[in-house]
């Protein structure tokens, strides 16, 4: 068997990333880390980016390198952290499954969404396709994330992890979408997070604290 | 031309309402802005009905018989809407519900909703179709905690968790259709998500991703439309936003949403040869409509109670898109524009009944009929349209997919007639005590505006009666070109 070339192991190396990073927020109750996490994981994605980008020398993979880098590790972590300390949230409360319970979950979750990926990885010839099945996996496990956590704030950053799936997912399958829709994507992230601040003020003011179970009086009542 | 203007119009009106919201006349403003873009629609119409359809903008829109009408339908709820909202937010306001502040992030938001609906419709570009409906959950989700309260932050929250988790699956359905087309289409390009370019090839489309796409795609749109078990945020957000927002988010963002997810139907069943996706369709509707109408039993909140019956009738529609075939199809869009109609008007004047009464809550709302016949036989009226009483337009498109279902899914009907039996008697038995009897209520300081009501009302009456032969040829077209067994 022939040696993978260096730029095919490098991007492996960057997909194996994004998993590991996607397990360490799972576990991760302090609210900075968490957002930190999200931080790497967004220059990780960049410079899987950026690498497709100088392999295939597609000028479009270049920009969205670039608004990525700017949106996911620099603007959006900065955003949260200043909402962090001017909300005091540091902490997750315990979540719904305790940390190991969730990590074999998300082991399980890991099988299912390379087995779900199968399909995808046939059809499709890019370089990057063996990557497919971690996108899918830093969706799902993300999806857990949101689940299991109470805080508001984890809730945002399991949010915007799902959404850095679904663009490495869009990577790995086909080099990016077309820039009019990366565009629009990064235009909808970028609102959805402000509007999400503006949300978190709101919550705060009426219940003096960002945990979610004040949020559960909407019920059917008998 | 037209279609410029009716882009941008309600930009425009959503930077000038920013600017002079909260002004006095800021309701009139909205309203001349809704006008506009009615007037455009208008157009457009005209345009479709002389030349047939249109592709736009380096074939970036795209409008034909099946979102044209929905267009026209949008932009004449959005005006009803906006008329309706003078009188009812002035009453908001002097019953010191929300601030003149609110009311210009309320003026903009609206307009900013009415855009990104329109362009869901009216965009040949699937990626743009998502960018579009992720803004309508962006935009609304601000005005549904409007009045700040607790129930409204909760329910603002569920709307966008829930909403922005969903149509993320529905951003990786998308992608999976762009990898599917970008094999056949050859071009890493543009026109690899164009529905056009799509629809022309869709047979050469890899089945098994196409299936996965469309999983995808229908739990991210499907959510929007608010089918069981995905509909949870849909009777909070409609109970604790602000009535004319209950309004278009009940007649006009389900509908967009379920356009979505029919245009990807279309797609997946050309590449698939199976019944998967008519399957998937017809459990999901069929579902929503049971859990729907035994919820609708215990309801107290008149918002909630109309908003349960919008997951009724939307998973009615989905389920009749699922049966498929040119008369199953044409009653599904009657459907749509029925309901949104005769829905819309419920709102309106359920809206009313609660600020005349002073509460949401059903069993003190009573007598509306000695305080003011218009509300009452409005909500009345109302109310027996929307549960198909003949011979009312809802009642035309629930006879039509009954009867199509007793001929190719006779194990369905049962299910459907009871559960329309189940719904009637649930939504009569709460509204007639509503509307006769003792009253309770108090006079308004701005007198409604009901016009809008009879408006709906009479064009629901009218489609029940006879549908005008253009319309009709735009039910069939589209209806031939959704398809289906």
């Amino acid at each position: 068997m022939t040696p993978l070339p260096l730029y095919h192991q490098l991007l492996d190396a960057c997909a194996a990333l994004l998993l590991l990073l996607s397990f360490a927020m799972l576990s991760q109750r302090r609210v900075v880390t968490l957002v930190n996490l999200y931080a790497v994981q967004g220059a990780v994605l960049a410079a899987a980016t950026l690498l497709l980008a100088w392999r295939t020398g597609e000028g479009h993979l270049y920009l969205s390198a670039a608004l990525t880098l700017a949106l996911k590790v620099a603007f959006l972590p900065w955003l949260l952290h200043r909402l962090i300390r001017r909300l005091e949230v540091y902490w997750d409360t315990e979540p719904l499954l305790n940390v190991s319970g969730t990590m074999i979950v998300g082991l399980v979750i890991v099988v299912f969404a390379f087995a779900l990926a199968q399909p995808i990885t046939r059809l499709t010839s890019t370089a990057t396709r063996s990557a497919i099945g971690i996108a899918v996996s830093v969706v799902l496990l993300a999806f857990l994330m949101m689940i299991t956590r109470r805080k508001a704030m984890s809730q945002v950053v399991g949010f915007l992890s799902m959404e850095n799936g679904v663009f490495f997912g869009a990577m790995s399958a086909s080099y990016g979408m077309p820039m009019v829709v990366e565009l629009g994507v990064a235009l909808d992230v970028l609102v959805a997070v402000l509007v999400m601040g503006v949300f978190f003020f709101q919550i705060r003011e009426r219940f003096e604290s960002l945990d979610l179970h004040h949020l559960e009086s909407l019920k059917e009542r008998e | 031309m037209e279609l410029l203007l009716l882009l941008t119009l309600p930009i425009a009106g959503a930077a000038v309402l920013g600017v002079i919201g909260a002004d006095r006349r800021a309701p009139e403003v909205n309203a001349l802005f809704s006008l506009g873009t009615f007037l455009c629609a208008c157009a457009l119409v005209v345009r479709v009905i002389r030349h047939g359809n249109l592709l736009l903008g380096d074939e970036q829109f795209f409008i034909d018989p099946f979102n044209v009408f929905l267009v026209a339908l949008t932009a004449f709820v959005g005006l009803t809407t906006a008329l309706f909202s003078r009188p009812y937010m002035r009453v908001e306001l002097e019953h010191g519900r929300l601030s003149a502040g609110r009311l210009r992030l309320y003026h903009s938001m609206y307009q900013l909703f009415m855009f990104t609906m329109l362009l869901a419709l009216t965009t040949n570009n699937m990626g743009l179709m998502w960018v579009a409906m992720e803004g309508a959950t962006l935009s609304t989700v601000l005005l549904v905690t409007l009045y700040r309260t607790p129930g409204s932050l909760e329910a603002g929250w569920k709307y966008f968790i829930l909403c922005g988790v969903g149509i993320a699956q529905a951003l990786f359905g998308t992608i999976l259709l762009y990898v599917a087309a970008g094999k056949v289409l050859g071009a890493q390009g543009m026109t690899a998500l164009l529905w056009t370019h799509l629809d022309a090839v869709k047979t050469q489309l890899e089945p098994t991703v196409l299936a996965l796409a469309f999983v995808f795609l229908l739990i991210g749109y499907g959510t929007k439309v608010g089918l069981v078990p995905l509909h949870s945020w849909l009777p909070d957000a409609h109970a604790e936003g602000p009535t004319p927002i209950s309004a278009v988010l009940s007649g006009l963002l389900l509908n967009v949403a379920l356009y979505a997810v029919v245009r990807s139907k279309v797609l997946v069943e050309g590449s698939l040869h199976s019944e998967l996706p008519s399957m998937m369709l017809m459990g999901f509707g069929l579902l929503s409509v049971v859990l729907a109408s035994l919820l609708l039993w215990r309801q107290r909140d008149i918002k909630r109670l109309f908003a349960y019956s919008s997951i009724e009738h939307m998973g009615i529609a989905t389920f009749a898109f699922g049966m498929g075939g040119p008369i199953a199809n044409f009653a599904a869009l009657l459907h749509m524009t029925v309901h949104s109609l005769t829905k819309s008007s419920i709102f309106f004047t359920a809206g009313h009944a609660a600020q005349k009464a002073g509460t949401q809550q059903m069993e003190r709302i009573r007598g509306l009929i000695t305080l003011s016949p218009t509300v009452g036989w409005g909500l009345m009226l109302g109310s027996l349209a929307i549960l198909g009483v003949p011979p009312f337009g809802v009642f035309t498109s629930e006879f039509l997919i009954l009867t199509t279902a007793m001929r190719t899914q006779p194990w369905a009907t049962p299910i459907l007639l009871a559960a329309l039996a189940v719904a009637f008697a649930a939504i009569f038995s709460k509204v007639q005590p509503m509307v006769f009897g003792e009253t309770t209520g108090r006079r308004l300081p701005h007198p409604p505006a009901l016009l809008p009501v009879f408006a709906h009302l009479a064009i629901v009456l009218l489609l029940g009666l006879y549908i005008p032969p253009y319309l009709a040829d735009w039910y069939r077209a589209a209806a031939h070109l959704i398809g289906g067994p």
